[in-house]
């Protein structure tokens, strides 16, 4: 295989399993704060038990999550050194501003979270969980600043030719509230939320159901069920705005994301399909001109399709980018459906009655994860060929010097680590899950007044 | 070109990466130091021990190596390009240690059996080794130079050419300078026997560094004539060597007084010392040209634009006092010896 392909492979192999930790961390973050918040307000101890019990799971997400991010920070430059060179200036400086303003405050304020139960005051703890969980979303925010400029660069100019051509920053805020990076950053924290809140719904469903650790299930069931249903609920807002960006931005993007072909004619919106690449047609069900309204409240307004677009300057993975897409929609509606009945039963008093209910929201931890991996599959194999959307193309910017023999090597190697690190992850969440929340450790009279 | 006192903005921006990348030599070589000597705790006490006295810690001295690499793309990205794809394999193996190596901190004590934990003992002492030995390759070929030809593209051998005689020598300095930190760090975190054990070990280390130290430069002396340019124009650097001999010649005094923070002062002068030593004969270049000299990555040709490194000199102002806040209140966190507890590792 040719070196661009085993770049690309490498990378988007090493960030999607990077990608399945840090929206834990977030989202396990936001829960654990929650709780912790409300030990320190109401003195009930019960609180302080699911604090600690979730705080050992994302202990082991947050640690996982740091360990692959390194790796993303060095592979620009070791995979993609023509890419580097051109846009260092831009992309390199959202990057330093990650580590100098989020990751050093989450990274520091992390030993007190983990080690300073018995050193520090439970306010200063507090402070030290808000403070982490602070640092994550600021990662969040430079990490999809830097992605959105490839997606839609702004405040820049081009400098030299050929070779020696680079993107320079012309105004930074510019560059930072790039058209896209606003509805992105608040899609990848909500998804972040998300993903978080049903591990949490999960664990605690399955309580439920087997009847373990009842009462501070139902609490902690209770409080991740609120905060999934405003986040779904609002995911569809931000996701759809995000699409409205990217039919002016990127039009041959969302061209793919919904198998549109021709020139420019109404655009029909699919609930699911198959596109064909080689006859240009979708077989599925759809809203005859769906897509259109959706971006120009109007049925019968055109929409620029692939057509308009040259062969060499449209994504070629169309009906791979179609279905990433569908599957993300479809999952962020089961969650709203699903969010919403769970709220109406709760509000009829019956929320904890239904057992097939739990056993979905035992499962549903996959759903959101899921829809995260597509959502970013759809989003970068949509922006393809390019690297930055209309100036660098990928396939120009891959380290030239580096063989597909050493990618080769590399890439072996992550397999191999990063299998069994998933394995390590899986085995050592459901140990801890089995083990339940309470610790032996903890004062034998306290722990049996809970059992 | 725009200047902030008579300094110009990619020297400064020099200044900034040498200091992260000090700082993180200096932190997280205690870290890595103390991890390669793992294997020569025999006690599984002794080895909790010796993970959890930088449980808490380790992961904010890593921030410094993000920093550092954000640093050098953002403000050299032609820098930080040419190296990481010349140096591909060393890189990779270093990223994929570094994922070995915060695994084995967080897996080894989660299970009681003896195969598990010694497993992961195996994979904690070599991934810090090798990760301290690599980061000196690196730094050896850096100061050798490398292949580099027209627009900054590495011509070199691909696979080992990175394990040359040079940068095995460098790579062992390093190991030996970490683990002399990594060991007086440990006499500042333990007591009891391991302590008193500590202290014989870090003999050793000490002659393992003062041996590499001196093999390495004797090896520049003679057969890298041009390292010895800048000290003939500028006699004045003579200092910098000088003042790293005696900063480690203090060490031994101090541990044998018992003033372990201070010794480790003194041995993170060391380093620092070390690495003024390296910028001043590099600067103005980054990555010499084997090649041609002109193909050379200097401050200059590698540097990002004026304004980015403006805008970024400005956030390393905001940003370094609030790092440096919180670093302070972690470490006064957790001073003094190691105690276990129900959240150790």
């Amino acid at each position: 295989m040719d070196t661009e392909i085993l770049a690309r492979i490498q990378f988007a192999f090493t960030i999607a399993f990077h990608y399945i930790y840090p929206p834990l961390s977030i989202g396990i973050g936001l829960i654990m704060a929650i709780m912790e918040g409300l030990y320190l307000k109401t003195g009930n101890k019960q609180y302080e038990v699911l604090t600690r019990f979730w705080l050992k799971i994302f202990a082991i997400t947050f640690g996982i999550g740091v360990a692959t991010g390194i790796i993303m920070e060095f592979e620009f430059g070791t995979n993609w050194a023509v890419y580097s060179r051109y846009v260092g200036d831009i992309f390199g400086s959202a990057l330093a501003a990650e580590g100098l303003f989020a990751f050093g405050l989450e990274s520091t304020f992390l030993g007190i979270l983990l080690f300073g139960w018995n050193r520090v005051s439970p306010k200063v703890h507090f402070f030290s969980t808000i403070m982490v969980f602070l640092g994550s979303m600021f990662s969040a925010v430079w990490i999809v600043v830097a992605n959105s400029w490839q997606q839609t660069p702004a405040g820049y100019h081009i400098v030299g030719e050929g070779f020696d051509a680079r993107a320079e920053v012309t105004d930074f805020w510019a560059m930072v509230f790039n058209p896209s990076s606003v509805d992105r950053i608040i899609h990848v924290w909500q998804g972040a939320f998300l993903a978080g809140t049903f591990l949490v719904l999960s664990v605690h469903a399955y309580y439920l159901l087997k009847g373990r650790y009842v009462e501070i299930s139902k609490k902690a069931f209770k409080i991740s069920l609120v905060v999934a249903t405003i986040f779904s609920l609002t995911q569809l807002l931000s996701g759809h705005s995000s699409a409205d960006g990217v039919a002016v931005n990127q039009p041959a993007k969302l061209a793919a994301m919904e198998g549109h072909y021709e020139k420019s004619a109404p655009a029909d919106l699919y609930l699911f399909g198959w596109v064909d690449d080689e006859t240009q047609e979708v077989t599925g069900i759809k809203l005859p001109g769906g897509l259109s309204f959706l971006v120009h409240q109007d049925f019968e307004e055109p929409i620029i399709g692939l057509n308009a677009f040259p062969e060499n300057e449209r994504p070629g993975q169309v009906n791979a980018v179609f279905q990433f897409y569908h599957i993300m929609i479809s999952i962020g509606m089961f969650l709203i459906g699903l969010t919403l009945y769970a709220c109406f039963l709760w509000w009829r008093g019956t929320l904890f009655d239904k057992k097939w209910l739990l056993q979905i929201f035992a499962y549903s931890v996959l759903l959101p994860q899921i829809a995260n991996q597509v959502g970013w599959f759809a989003a970068e194999m949509g922006r393809q060929p390019w690297i930055v959307y209309g100036h660098l193309r990928t396939d120009e910017g891959f380290s030239q010097e580096v063989s597909s023999n050493q990618i080769l090597f590399s890439l072996i190697l992550f397999l191999v680590v990063y299998t069994v690190l998933f394995l390590l992850f899986i085995y050592s969440v459901n140990k801890k899950i089995k083990h339940g929340p309470y610790d032996e450790a903890q004062n034998p009279d306290e722990f049996l007044k809970y059992v | 070109m725009e200047t902030f006192l008579g300094i110009d903005y990619p020297t400064l921006w020099y200044l900034v990466v040498g200091l992260l990348f000090s700082g993180y030599a200096i932190l997280e070589g205690f870290d890595y130091g103390a991890g390669a000597w793992h294997l020569f705790f025999k006690k599984d006490l002794s080895r909790r021990i010796a993970i959890n006295a930088i449980g808490p810690l380790w992961d904010a001295n890593q921030v410094w190596l993000i920093i550092g690499g954000g640093a050098l793309f953002a403000g050299f990205p032609v820098m930080y390009a040419t190296m990481l794809s010349a140096m591909y394999i060393p890189f990779m193996l270093f990223l994929l240690l570094l994922v070995l190596r915060s695994s084995a901190i967080k897996f080894r004590s989660a299970e009681e059996m003896k195969w598990w934990r010694t497993t992961w003992d195996i994979i904690y002492f070599v991934s810090n080794t090798l990760i301290a030995f690599l980061l000196g390759v690196v730094l050896g070929n850096v100061l050798q130079g490398f292949e580099i030809g027209e627009n900054y593209t590495y011509q070199g051998g691909i696979f080992l050419a990175f394990l040359n005689p040079y940068a095995v020598m460098a790579g062992f300095t390093t190991l030996s300078l970490f683990m002399t930190q990594g060991a007086i760090f440990l006499l500042l975190k333990t007591e009891g026997r391991l302590h008193t054990r500590l202290t014989f070990l870090l003999k050793k280390g000490m002659i393992f560094f003062i041996t590499s130290f001196a093999i390495t430069s004797l090896y520049t002396l003679t057969f890298l004539p041009g390292v010895t340019d800048r000290f003939k124009e500028q006699p004045l650097f003579f200092a910098i060597p000088v003042l790293a001999f005696l900063a480690v010649a203090n060490v031994p005094r101090l541990v044998s007084k018992k003033r372990y923070f201070q010794a480790l002062i003194f041995s993170s002068l060391t380093m620092a010392f070390l690495l003024m030593l390296v910028a001043f004969q590099l600067y103005p270049v980054l990555l010499p040209s084997t090649i041609d000299p002109s193909y050379s990555v200097t401050i200059y040709n590698a540097a990002s634009s004026q304004k980015s490194l403006g805008i970024m000199l400005t956030m390393v102002v905001v940003g370094a006092p609030l790092l440096a806040a919180y670093l302070i209140f972690l470490y006064r966190t957790f001073n003094g010896k190691v105690q276990l507890d129900d959240t150790s590792y």
